[in-house]
């Protein structure tokens, strides 16, 4: 469940957080401004509070059940989702924003100069190399996206945090079920960060 | 503003920008009047929902003892996790492997353990060894949890800061016959906290935000839980998460721009190297480095 909820969040994520980039560095004020107010927004907000939001009141009151309202543990689910893609998308945001700061000015007056638009630039140009350069830091937003989520737990999705719960409650040996969990996470979030830095190492542009 | 990802518009790219600033402009209007009106047919926006907050009762029995609560929790774990993580951020530069290894596989396994983990695990922990009481359990479960995990992110961000030092410095002192002890003491940690601060207090937002977590797993009395006890009070579940948004908000965004503020001031102060963690260094232990790379400094993550 921690392991679906990561990878289904982290792509979520990535392509919501990449857009929201795309508006904070675009031509249109507008769409610079909704950019900024939402990441100094959400970053700000607790996740534990937007994740039991979605459950306390989206659901329960506007009755947003993601198309599962029959079933609970779905709905969970798909709630604890959107609210950890709302969430960490506003870091990605902010990763992929330092990742455009750090390609050189000439390889965006180049590409203008050879006359592609705004879009062409930062697609065919910008991004691919920003990306090569901000994979440390996407790693570091992924290992703090598979710790969060943990807190789904907070609206019952039975997840690694409220599996633990339960089993402490019920079993004698909490420290041995509490290694194992623990274990169990530094397995999962390890190698994620070995693997991707060795990665962001190889693959940046080196100039 | 200009910026270097498109020309200065001309008069077909400032009609197609005033365009796309129409469309963005309807496209987000009709989705915050969707929003609206959603409330408004669930009935959120009834005055009597939101007149509680003006009352003086509301936030006196609920919301500021909440903040209280969210405040002392953050504030006493930092100032334990502040001291530990010195010590093993400095503990893991030892030139002892025997000091140097332990100290760093205890940092990287609390840091990679959900700080919910630990806080539950915490919590059963009390429960089953201890005698403290069931009033303070959640508090001491909840500061437990975050001194553990935030003792070893602040271990990287002090070990980074003293890292980010020239060298010289260190050459300097044990030229003039200082020991590796006088050298941290009187050299290396009052150049580097200068250099951290600004980092130490992201963390601390970090943190805040953290303490919410007890407030729902364990029963922790802060400003969340708050929350649920007014909402259930009031019947304003939706009104209530705004307004406890908000606060949080506020607070974050003061804590963030104090941050950024202090690192404005290091950066121009002639004084210290001018170098401030950057998130790079810290090797990011969150994204709160990440945005620091902006010289914001803060962000906060987790």
């Amino acid at each position: 469940m921690t392991v679906k909820l990561t990878a289904l969040s982290a792509l979520g994520s990535l392509v919501w957080g990449t857009l929201l980039a795309a508006m904070r560095v675009s031509p249109v004020p507008l769409m610079r401004g909704f950019g900024t107010f939402y990441v100094n927004t959400v970053r700000n907000i607790p996740l534990t509070v937007i994740i039991v939001f979605t459950s306390l009141g989206l659901a329960d009151i506007f009755g947003v059940t993601m198309g599962a309202s029959d079933d609970f543990k779905v709905q969970g689910f798909r709630l604890a989702l959107l609210g950890l893609v709302a969430y960490h998308a506003a870091f990605v945001c902010e990763a992929v924003r330092s990742g455009i700061n750090t390609v050189p000015v000439g390889q965006a007056e180049a590409a203008r100069a050879i006359g592609l638009s705004f879009s062409q630039v930062l697609r065919i140009v910008i991004l691919p190399q920003a990306f090569r350069a901000v994979i440390a830091p996407l790693a570091n937003v992924l290992i703090a996206l598979t710790k969060n989520t943990t807190v789904a737990a907070a609206i019952g999705v039975a997840e690694a945090a409220a599996l633990m719960k339960t089993m402490i409650e019920n079993e004698a040996q909490t420290v041995a079920i509490g290694a194992v969990f623990a274990l169990g996470f530094v397995v999962l979030t390890l190698p994620t960060g070995l693997l991707l830095g060795w990665l962001g190492k190889r693959l940046a542009v080196k100039r | 503003m200009t910026s270097v990802l498109y020309d200065a518009p001309g008069p077909r790219a400032k009609q197609r920008n005033v365009l796309l600033s129409v469309v963005f402009f309807v496209l987000l209007a009709l989705f915050l009047w969707w929003i609206w009106q959603t409330m408004d047919d669930k009935g959120q926006l009834k005055w009597s929902l939101w007149q509680p907050f003006t009352t003086s009762d509301a936030w006196t029995t609920y919301l500021l003892p909440g903040l209280g609560d969210t405040l002392k929790a953050a504030g006493l774990a930092m100032v334990i996790a502040l001291p530990l993580g010195a010590f093993f951020g400095i503990a893991r530069m030892s030139d002892h492997r025997w000091v140097r290894v332990p100290a760093g596989v205890v940092v990287e396994f609390f840091r990679s353990i959900p700080v919910l983990l630990l806080m539950l695990f915490a919590n059963e922990f009390y429960v089953r060894s201890t005698s403290v009481g069931s009033e303070e359990r959640p508090l001491y479960a909840v500061i437990t949890g975050l001194v553990l995990y935030n003792a070893s992110v602040l271990a990287e961000i002090v070990r980074a800061g003293i890292l980010s030092l020239p060298k010289g410095q260190t050459e300097a002192a044990y030229a003039i016959g200082l020991r590796k002890g006088q050298t941290m003491t009187s050299i290396l940690l009052p150049q580097s906290v200068t250099v951290m601060l600004p980092a130490i207090v992201s963390q601390l937002v970090v943190i805040v935000k953290d303490t919410a977590l007890g407030g729902v797993m364990l029963g922790f009395t802060e400003l969340l839980n708050a929350r649920s006890t007014l909402a259930a009070n009031y019947a304003n579940v939706v009104a209530s998460f705004i307004v406890v948004g908000i606060i949080f908000i506020l607070l974050n965004l003061a804590l963030t721009t104090f941050a950024s503020w202090l690192e404005r001031r290091l950066r121009r102060s002639k004084k210290s190297t001018g170098a401030t963690v950057a998130l790079e260094d810290a090797t990011g232990l969150n994204p709160a480095q990440v945005g620091g790379s902006f010289g914001t400094g803060a962000g906060g993550s987790i």
